[in-house]
């Protein structure tokens, strides 16, 4: 007996030193690590790290965030969504045709947006379920037709592609506070006053802190982040979508409804999707049909360099919330130091080839094979 | 004794292939009853109508004694007809504590929400393996690493535990080593003497001398009956599967090694 548990012990041992090695958010977090010490090098003096710097990498890193949680989980089970983007632009452009052109209160046209993208998201999982197709080609099909229809719709009503007067739309409204407004405003006011941040100098704003308050997308971001975490890994429903993802026959034999996991999976996606179009639209006061153009990709592309498998049943949200920063902070952090930012695009293909080699050669350490 | 499952007059037709043609076949608790066969004889879609997957076009299910129909494997597995299949037991990506309790996982509330109980699978399954001979590195270990004859062994435990009454093994060893044929054997051994009835599906006939009680041969979808262990040899069964003369023939060229 004794002799078990001492090699049980040393077993254990054994198995903490592996453990840290093959998180999956290891990439992210050496990702992380590596590009904030050389824009601290490198970028310091930019004013990257003063209040209105932080702030703008943030919200950036946000934008990013919101969509990868939706990825990330969606991947995770299993599949795609390429029209990410744009439903980001479909729902955005709902938005303004609902509260603008047609002149709903803006808690409605919000709502009924959220409902039809989600309804949208709900087709996409139907079809792939059903058909057993692959869901990059289903939702291939829905980024053309949903982008289709958001230059469509505006071009038939308006006359144009790009609707303005949402900021006028939104003025007191309840739930547009909820995706546009700012918090822990006094904070920053009072932080101001003790001169821990900056205040203007000059114009109408003069004893202001020059950054007001926390933008309410950086909340939905640490919120989505938060309970995207927790669902996946504290609760029944986590444990499916890591099974529909890793076998989805095998999880079908033990009674796992996979169906259902990827179809609310495609939902979630949809829903992430609208959060940051309605973010977008409170934050510009404009919806536009090219809005985004590429999301998708940069969502998939922050969800592997959190260490998450394309081929689905492995992954973590916080691995791809550190993808989403690594993502805000090199691109804004280019432009701080004042690097040709198309640079930003040869940065994305070399990190992402890089996450991917790393997650295989993971995998293998992981599973012990092949 | 009453049989658990007795499945009489089975029937199942594809479209105009028959591939069920009347099958009998009863299966009590405690016995390790082995179902032989080669390629095409009907074992998959037998054990595939037994666990809810296909419903049979003719014949009747009795299991406890009450005729059974299953509309589908989840109601089987909720009777307490558990499947193990070969090569989709578990996810190699997960670990074996999430793998063990897939689609059962229990749950603790906090703050009013239902929260994955990992202390108690955790400690659950660092139990179970080890009552089964697998000694885990700790329960986040990832199937992956375990071989194919833990895996199915893991799958085993798992059944047994959620409170399977009939354990079918659907070619449990074709595709493991000799050593770790033995293992999942034994694991066979260790269910069947807890008064579980098991299934035990394999065209290697030695694998069934090992731990089967009885033995039906299924040949082109019919049953030649089952035969009690101490009444049949060894070459009789491998006759019976290959439905006669041709492989005695081969049989003979190959020095009976087959």
């Amino acid at each position: 007996m004794t002799d078990a548990t001492n090699s049980d012990e040393r077993i254990k041992e054994m198995s903490r030193l592996r453990r840290a090695l093959i998180r999956p958010e290891l990439g992210g977090m050496v990702g992380c690590v590596a590009v904030f010490t050389f824009f601290l090098l490198t970028a310091s003096d930019s004013g990257m790290f003063s209040s209105t710097g932080v702030l703008n990498w943030s919200v950036v890193s946000a934008q990013f965030m919101i969509i990868a949680v939706g990825a990330c989980l969606l991947m995770i089970a299993g599949e795609f969504d390429l029209s990410v983007g744009s439903m980001i632009g479909f729902a955005g452009m709902m938005i303004a045709i609902f509260g603008v052109t047609l002149g709903w209160p803006m808690w409605m046209a919000i709502l009924v947006t959220f409902a039809i993208c989600i309804a949208l998201g709900a087709l996409n999982g139907y079809i792939v379920v059903r058909t057993g197709l692959p869901s990059f080609i289903v939702t291939l099909a829905t980024l053309f037709i949903l982008r289709g229809f958001t230059i469509f719709i505006p071009q038939t009503l308006e006359r144009k592609t790009i609707i303005g007067g949402i900021t006028e739309a939104a003025e007191g409204d309840w739930l547009a506070a909820i995706f546009g407004g700012k918090v822990l405003k006094g904070f920053f006011a009072w932080l101001g006053d003790i001169g821990m941040i900056s205040v203007f100098e000059r114009g109408n704003k003069v004893g202001q802190p020059v950054v007001d308050g926390i933008p309410m997308l950086i909340i939905w971001a640490l919120g989505l982040v938060i309970v995207g975490h927790i669902v996946l890994t504290r609760t029944r429903f986590g444990n499916w979508i890591f099974a529909a993802g890793g076998d989805a026959q095998a999880a079908r034999y033990v009674g796992v409804p996979v169906e259902r996991v990827k179809i609310l999976m495609f939902m979630f996606t949809a829903f992430c999707a609208t959060v940051f179009a309605v973010c977008q639209v409170m934050e510009f006061g404009s919806a536009g049909a090219d809005r985004g153009l590429l999301k998708e990709f940069e969502a998939i592309i922050a969800v592997v360099i959190g260490g998450a498998l394309l081929t689905g049943g492995y992954g973590s949200v916080i691995g791809a919330a550190l993808g989403a920063l690594i993502f805000g902070v090199v691109q804004q952090g280019l432009f701080f130091a004042g690097v040709e930012s198309s640079l930003f695009r040869v940065f994305l293909g070399v990190i992402l080839l890089l996450a991917v080699i790393l997650n295989t050669y993971i995998r293998r350490l992981i599973t012990g094979e092949r | 004794m009453q049989p658990i499952i007795r499945m009489t007059n089975i029937e199942k037709h594809f479209g105009s292939v028959i591939a069920l043609n009347g099958v009998t076949v009863d299966f009590f608790p405690g016995e390790c009853h082995c179902l032989l066969g080669d390629n095409g004889a009907g074992k998959s879609t037998f054990i595939k109508t037994m666990s809810g997957v296909h419903k049979p076009t003719r014949g009747e299910i009795c299991f406890e004694g009450k005729p059974m129909h299953f509309d589908d494997p989840r109601e089987a597995i909720a009777a307490g007809i558990a499947t193990v299949y070969q090569d989709l037991a578990m996810i190699p990506l997960m670990s074996v504590s999430r793998n063990f309790f897939m689609g059962n996982e229990p749950i603790k509330h906090r703050m009013g929400l239902p929260f994955f109980d990992h202390e108690l699978a955790n400690e659950v399954t660092m139990k179970e393996m080890r009552a089964m001979g697998i000694n885990l590195r700790g329960p986040d270990q990832a199937v992956g690493t375990l071989s194919g004859g833990e895996r199915q062994t893991v799958a085993i435990a798992r059944a047994v535990y959620f409170g399977a009454k009939v354990l079918i093994l659907d070619e449990p060893t074709s595709a493991l080593g000799v050593r770790q044929t033995a293992n999942v054997l034994a694991t066979v051994d260790r269910v069947r003497k807890q008064g579980i009835s098991v299934v035990f599906i394999t065209h290697n006939v030695r694998h069934a001398m090992a731990v089967g009680d009885r033995f039906t041969v299924l040949n082109r979808g019919k049953t030649f009956g089952t035969a009690t262990r101490g009444d049949v040899t060894p070459e009789e069964l491998q006759d019976m599967m290959a439905g006669g003369q041709e492989l005695a023939t081969l049989e003979g060229s190959l020095g009976g090694t087959v």
